[in-house]
């Protein structure tokens, strides 16, 4: 049964590649990014919601 | 550098979380509601507007979009305006936004209880109330990208993308979902019908989950977890990482919701190897939550916000081990349509938005208005019932599904079933319910001190409406070491929502498209007809007073199910028996047995009798009666255009049909009516009950007619 939907699409087999494709390099971007990133930037951006309001400057330690 | 002063707006914030406490108390006095009603049917009153079917979807509703969803949108408000250092695009679309939201809210809490629904599960609201969620999230879409660009940051923190990709994902999935053609102001047909129905929702439904219930809550721990611990996230680079695994590999995932189900082997297969694969970011997150703690956890002793955000990232990791756990097929077999699936969603709702919202607002509401927390004890009280609360709720359910299960599926010696009847598994697991019930009381006891807490605090202290701060324009040339693509990537708001976008849709796209054309291909049986005008009718109460809930229409392929539900001819539920299912009614829980071949099984009288008072039929039943089934009439006047809007949809009733459909359906219910009166029961022709037992009589029936199966059109 499934067989049959399946070969009734146009080109079925094109679609797992494409799929795989995309999946694949999308992966490989991702670690690329991941191996290439530098700390600086990394640590900046970690510290963004810190330094996102007066309030906080004047209590860093806790609300309570 | 000559700095600019700018206003936060914390007056939409305070709005949101008012109504986050406001619907959770009355989210979770429903859901406390519909625990007791498991074990004291009593309690469904007798009253329509408040049986269990009707008010399950209400819970469920008020808790995901009003509690959950006021609070996201109450954190992101208040997020994104810092992350970002600007006001919110447009207070009045930021106003817009809440009333809308609420009126949204307001028209759910009506029309459910009147059993105005398409049954389709978190997606139940009715066509009109579509089109206005449609409008009121593209508002807050156009609020939240109108505040990215006119931004004075260069950089886009990771909250903000979990943020834009919940508003795209969310607005996909909720379109594709809603198409359904309109019968009447409140009545609709899905578009879809069957397995493709089934398809949908749960993409929609699982994804709902992800992007509802997820994405926003992991933005929001980004950015009020380091700001309550004080120390920036472990690590940004695994955040990152988070996103783009997340958000790739979630919308995969929906078919492990039908496994063993008539859906095709191939997508129950894809669903169950992008559920195991999410394990992998969901618990990079969870760790990068808890890490960044890390020198801090001698003040996770002491504050309570810090408290409550530590067991929600926990649970969050427990939540998504046991999700991809659940969706392996082995342990799916056991799991599905017990109550271990309502542990797992208690887990994430209750542990980890419950308790991140919680966090959250013991943190917001001291800083909004200038305050101390009233009393730390009081809050510690609530983390403590709260917690309680949820391993009480948890493992009676854990334990009830597991029993219950193995009881469906326990044989003699001999090959015969050890408890035949449904019932008897119910009644042995009563005293989990309980305890269930009482799990559920804690953690909502907890809910009312920290409003109580809450307004103490607000009363101490002095409200900014709108926050003053002094922030440096944003400079184009302003450049940060490092970063590469991606950072160039953060420059572009709306190239990175179109990326999400193509990032979220490709798995949508290669799940669909194929069970698009199933229709057309999937071998119809030819002995499965259209329902006749009265069944029709009788499938649309069956909608109306939520027999889903409780119900399957899904006989698995297990000789548990087959030997259960169908002992003499053994079919389990075929693909090609739903082609005429809009939508599509498999159930995901079992509170009673599953329906699909229950046609036949019992006479007209016995469903007469058993609707009535289903106590007296069946002793022990948990199941509510339904007395008004027989008074009130059913409204024969709609059934043309409910013939017409199916014949739309695909389903063959000749051309002219609707002129004869009223006709027919008094020639069936008369003779439903006659059958009762010849077994001493006097009812008219014309009562809703007639056409309930019409359409339950039908269930199953086309296969036993000798099938005759058809490959192609």
């Amino acid at each position: 049964m499934y067989k049959n939907i399946l070969q009734s699409i146009d080109n079925v087999a094109i679609w797992p590649v494409i799929s795989f494709v995309i999946f694949f390099l999308f992966f490989l971007l991702m670690l690329w990014w991941f191996f290439t990133i530098d700390k600086p930037y990394t640590d900046m951006m970690g510290r963004k919601p810190l330094e996102d309001s007066n309030l906080d400057s004047i209590d860093q330690t806790s609300n309570l | 550098m000559e700095l600019e002063r700018i206003q936060y707006d914390n007056k939409i914030v305070k709005a949101f979380m008012i109504a986050t406490v406001i619907f959770g108390i009355v989210g979770m006095t429903v859901g406390l509601l519909i625990a007791i009603q498991l074990f004291y049917p009593l309690f469904n009153f007798d009253f329509q507007y408040t049986t269990f079917g009707r008010i399950r979807p209400l819970h469920t509703n008020a808790v995901i979009f009003a509690f959950v969803g006021n609070a996201m949108f109450a954190g992101v408000y208040y997020s994104m305006q810092r992350l970002l250092k600007a006001r919110m695009f447009s207070d009045a679309l930021s106003w817009t936004h809440f009333w809308g939201w609420q009126l949204i809210i307001l028209a759910a809490a009506i029309t459910l209880p009147l059993g105005i629904t398409t049954s389709k599960e978190y997606s139940e609201l009715e066509w009109p109330i579509d089109i206005a969620i449609t409008l009121v999230w593209v508002v807050f879409g156009i609020n939240m990208i109108g505040t990215i660009i006119k931004r004075r940051e260069n950089h886009m923190y990771v909250a903000i993308w979990f943020y834009i990709s919940t508003f795209i994902t969310v607005a996909v999935l909720h379109v594709v979902n809603s198409f359904e053609l309109p019968v009447s102001l409140f009545k609709s047909y899905s578009f879809y019908a069957g397995v493709q129905d089934a398809l949908v929702q749960w993409w929609y439904g699982h994804n709902a989950v992800a992007f509802f219930l997820t994405t926003p809550f992991l933005g929001i721990m980004y950015y009020f977890l380091p700001k309550a611990a004080n120390r920036p996230v472990y690590s940004y680079r695994l955040s990152v990482i988070h996103f783009w695994s997340l958000i790739f590999i979630y919308i995969w995932a929906g078919p492990h919701h039908l496994l063993y189900s008539a859906l095709p082997d191939w997508a129950q297969s894809l669903g169950v190897v992008f559920s195991v694969m999410l394990i992998a970011p969901s618990w990079g997150g969870m760790l990068n939550g808890l890490l960044t703690l890390r020198g801090a956890w001698d003040r996770v002793r002491e504050d309570p916000v810090l408290k409550f955000m530590v067991v929600a990232v926990t649970a969050y990791g427990m939540a998504t081990l046991e999700g991809p756990l659940l969706s392996l097929k082995n342990v799916n077999a056991i799991a599905h349509f017990t109550d271990w699936i309502i542990a797992h969603v208690h887990v994430g709702g209750l542990g980890w938005n419950g308790f991140l919202i919680f966090g959250m607002f013991y943190w917001l509401v001291p800083k909004m208005w200038g305050t101390k927390l009233y009393s730390i004890q009081l809050a510690n009280v609530h983390f403590w019932s709260g917690t309680l609360g949820i391993i009480l709720y948890a493992l009676p359910m854990y334990i009830a599904g597991v029993m219950q299960s193995l009881m469906w599926k326990e044989f003699t010696p001999e090959g015969y079933l050890v408890y035949q009847n449904f019932l008897e598994t119910s009644t042995k697991i009563m005293p989990f319910y309980m305890i269930r019930a009482l799990g559920g009381f804690l953690y909502l006891v907890g809910v009312f001190l920290m409003a109580y807490n809450l307004v103490k605090t607000a009363y101490s202290g002095k409200f900014m409406a709108n926050e003053e701060v002094d922030v440096a324009p944003l400079m184009k040339t302003q450049e940060a070491p490092g970063g590469y693509w991606h950072r160039a990537l953060e420059h572009k708001p709306v190239l990175f929502t179109i990326l999400a976008f193509i990032a979220i849709i490709i798995g949508g796209a290669i799940e669909m498209v194929p069970s698009f054309l199933i229709k057309s291909n999937v071998p119809t049986i030819a002995s499965v007809k259209p329902y006749t005008p009265l069944e029709l009718q009788g499938r649309d109460i069956y909608i109306r007073e939520g027999c889903v809930s409780c119900h399957s229409q899904m006989i698995r392929p297990f000789r548990s199910e087959v030997q259960r539900y169908d002992p003499k001819d053994g079919e389990y539920s075929k693909a090609g028996e739903y082609v005429y299912d809009h939508p599509f009614l498999w159930g995901s829980k079992r509170s009673g047995p599953d329906l699909h071949r229950i046609g036949g099984k019992y006479a007209d009288s016995w469903h007469y009798r058993h609707f009535y008072e289903p106590g007296e039929i069946s002793n022990g039943s948990i199941m509510p009666a339904y007395k008004w089934l027989y008074e009130q009439s059913i409204d024969k006047s709609t059934t043309p255009a409910k013939i017409s809007a199916m014949r739309t949809l695909g389903v063959p009733y000749p051309d002219g049909y609707e002129e004869q459909s009223i006709a027919d359906l008094e020639k069936q219910a008369g003779r439903i009516a006659e059958n009762l009166k010849l077994e001493g029961y006097e009812v008219s022709g014309d009562a809703e009950i007639v056409a309930l037992i019409a359409y339950l009589q039908r269930l199953g029936r086309d296969v036993k007619v000798k099938e005759d199966v058809a490959t192609g059109n």
